[in-house]
């Protein structure tokens, strides 16, 4: 490996890789060409859910006749009240479900953060028997297909007897072999030091973990937040098949039901996208605060 | 920091405490990982199992699979699948055919707008990347319900994607209610209405050939882009730290020998990013094959059948029709093209490396 100097900031870009020297016109129309096209996709990605927004304060009919406009005219909050529970006449149970997915979203995150981060601890710095062959089935776990799991689970939570229950619901998410490979690294990261001066100190396995350990991996405690809170919000398919209780619905598969049954067929898209834009709220609120966790390791635990 | 042994100096105690100076033991260490075996056995190991049992059962999920009513059939849900003639294998080979068309368009699509919109915001003459990355990632994170709702509207026969295209004069198709293969129909252009002879009197699987050569429905395309619109931020990820792994020493070195901006993507960018692109394409191909949730949300298999996926199939069966055997069934055959494919991606990117 060919010693690399010391890193240069990000900016400073070694000159012959910048087109400042290129003839004006070549430039100028390299630069349109590449805005152009940056514009273009920033309408292609980023146009749908302001179509989203705009469709949800619309009128039905307002939106089948203008689908492209962003103005809604006239304006209406008709879909809105619906989803606010404010229409006796079209009652959707909106609180129930946003209840359910917070109940949800937020159990599997807690006990993913403290699944994860012990296993990812043992696993980097205990020795037991049988580490490395754990260590082993988590890292071939992630080459199971995941829709495979979509039957199974529904036979076990059913065999368990947690079919139509929260349990049921939550249980089967909380492994996460992503997770407990991240907090693994994590914690091979921190100087080994740190914890036998806390053991001569006195403290115990528990105590050096909790007190001395994990303050220094935070950010990989962000990280599996928000990704755990990312995926079981947006988790559909599990809640699909682990109930049939109208009252057990989270927000993303009340929606999906509904438009599966009353809202069926090219009708209603004002509600629709008004639920689709309340279900894609929490999600935007977390990525506009933590974009830099969800950029650095996107690339890692972005997939399902 | 409280301690829970005060040396009182017998030797019992200082035993003890030196004890606790060494690494600790092992059942700290068993303890710790606990969790994470039990969920792991429990909703990992063990659904993988069960199913594995239950693939060889005709069994309605109303009993016990272990004790109760069941009748053990071997593999007759898997020949069902694959060799008895019948409606099951028209719908399976049917799936496969879907997703087999989806998959390709998918992935090359994902692949190449990926792999552009990482180089766009790596540009070092552009300003505002980050804001681009923010961008063209967010629909990555959204939930797949949203986005499914999103594109019923878009692609709706009097929605966004049309009116769009009814600004260029175009009349745009019925989306989701056509469905027409888009190799017939561009066949159709060029006055092959009916299947050649040797096409229409082969079949495989119970689909002839000329049905195969079907292409992906116009229902389905929708499907594949909005496929691509949500997974290629995810893998513009990927090939951005494939491009930041690459020396920018390196880089400036060959602009300096004279190599132009073409010159110096094509022989050193393009070559020092091929193992990423294998893996991309792999992830890619791993996670379209599986392809369920937009079926489930947008088409229900339909338009006549064109967008049904072997997920899906397997979701039908079981439990629509209480046919969990089969749909266990479907779902192992479904692993097992995904891993085949998955390791002769491999080699093959392998061997080329």
């Amino acid at each position: 490996m060919r010693r690399r100097g010391p890193r240069r900031p990000a900016e400073a870009v070694p000159v012959v890789l910048t087109d400042r020297f290129s003839p004006w016109p070549r430039r100028l129309a390299f630069r349109t060409v590449a805005y152009g096209l940056l514009a273009l996709g920033t309408i292609v990605y980023l146009g749908p859910f302001l179509v989203q927004l705009a469709t949800s304060f619309k009128t039905d009919a307002g939106a089948t006749a203008n689908p492209v406009s962003l103005i809604p005219s006239p304006v209406s909050t008709a879909a809105w009240e619906i989803v606010a529970g404010d229409n006796s006449a079209y009652p959707v149970p909106v609180a129930r479900w946003v209840a359910n997915s917070f109940v949800v979203t937020g159990c599997v995150t807690l006990g993913r953060l403290l699944i994860d981060s012990l296993a990812g601890y043992a696993l980097a710095r205990l020795r037991f028997p049988g580490r490395s062959a754990v260590l082993a089935t988590v890292i071939a776990v992630l080459a199971v297909p995941n829709i495979v799991l979509l039957i199974p689970r529904f036979l076990v939570v059913n065999q368990l007897g947690l079919f139509n229950t929260y349990a049921g619901m939550v249980l089967p998410l909380l492994f996460d072999a992503v997770g407990i490979l991240l907090m693994r690294a994590a914690f091979q990261a921190v100087p080994p030091e740190l914890e036998e001066a806390a053991r001569i100190d006195g403290a115990g396995v528990l105590r050096t973990f909790w007190s001395v350990v994990l303050p220094l991996v935070k950010p990989a405690l962000v990280t599996v937040t928000i990704f755990s809170f990312q995926g079981s919000w947006n988790e559909f398919t599990h809640f699909l098949v682990a109930t049939s209780d109208p009252d057990l619905a989270t927000l993303n598969l009340g929606i999906a039901r509904l438009s599966a049954g009353d809202l069926a067929g090219p009708t209603q898209f004002p509600l629709k996208l008004a639920l689709a834009t309340l279900s894609t709220i929490p999600i935007a609120v977390v990525y506009i605060f933590f974009s830099r966790y969800f950029i650095r390791f996107g690339a890692t635990t972005g997939l399902k | 920091m409280p301690s829970t042994s005060t040396g009182t100096g017998t030797g019992r105690h200082s035993h003890r405490r030196l004890a606790r100076f060494r690494r600790p033991g092992a059942g700290a260490g068993l303890l710790f990982v606990a969790p994470a075996v039990l969920s792991l056995l429990l909703f990992l190991i063990g659904p993988i199992l069960m199913a594995a049992w239950v693939s060889l059962l005709d069994w309605n999920a109303q009993s016990n699979p272990f004790t109760g009513d069941y009748e053990f059939v071997g593999t007759e849900n898997y020949q069902e699948l694959l060799t008895t003639p019948g409606l099951l294998r028209t719908d399976f080979m049917m799936s496969l055919r879907n997703t087999v068309y989806f998959v390709l368009c998918s992935v090359t699509g994902t692949t190449v707008l990926s792999f552009v919109l990482a180089l766009a915001v790596n540009s070092r003459v552009l300003r505002g990347r980050s804001f681009f990355r923010l961008v063209f990632y967010f629909p990555a994170i959204t939930s797949s319900v949203a986005i499914a709702m999103i594109f019923l509207f878009l692609f709706a026969n009097s929605g966004v994607v049309n009116g769009v295209l009814s600004w260029f004069g175009i009349e745009g198709p019925r989306w989701f209610n056509d469905p027409g293969g888009v190799l017939h129909l561009v066949l159709g252009w060029f006055g092959v209405d009916q299947p050649p002879g040797a096409l229409a009197d082969h079949d495989l699987g119970g689909l002839s050939l000329w049905q195969w050569a079907a292409g992906p429905s116009v229902a389905m395309s929708a499907l594949i882009l909005l496929s691509i619109w949500t997974s290629s931020g995810v893998f513009m990820l990927f090939f951005l730290v494939g491009l930041q792994d690459i020396p920018v020493e390196l880089e400036e070195a060959t602009a300096i020998d004279g190599a132009n901006s073409w010159q110096r993507f094509r022989f050193l960018t393009l070559p020092l990013m091929r193992r990423m692109v294998v893996l991309v394409i792999t992830l890619a191909l791993i996670s379209s094959w599986q392809v369920f949730d937009q079926i489930f949300l947008i088409s229900q298999g339909s338009p006549v059948k064109t967008t049904l996926t072997p997920a899906y199939v397997s979701y039908v069966r079981s439990f629509r029709d209480g046919e969990f055997g089969v749909g266990a069934a479907v779902a192992f055959v479904l692993a097992t093209i995904v891993i085949v494919l998955t390791l002769a991606q491999r080699w093959l990117g392998r061997e080329r490396a």
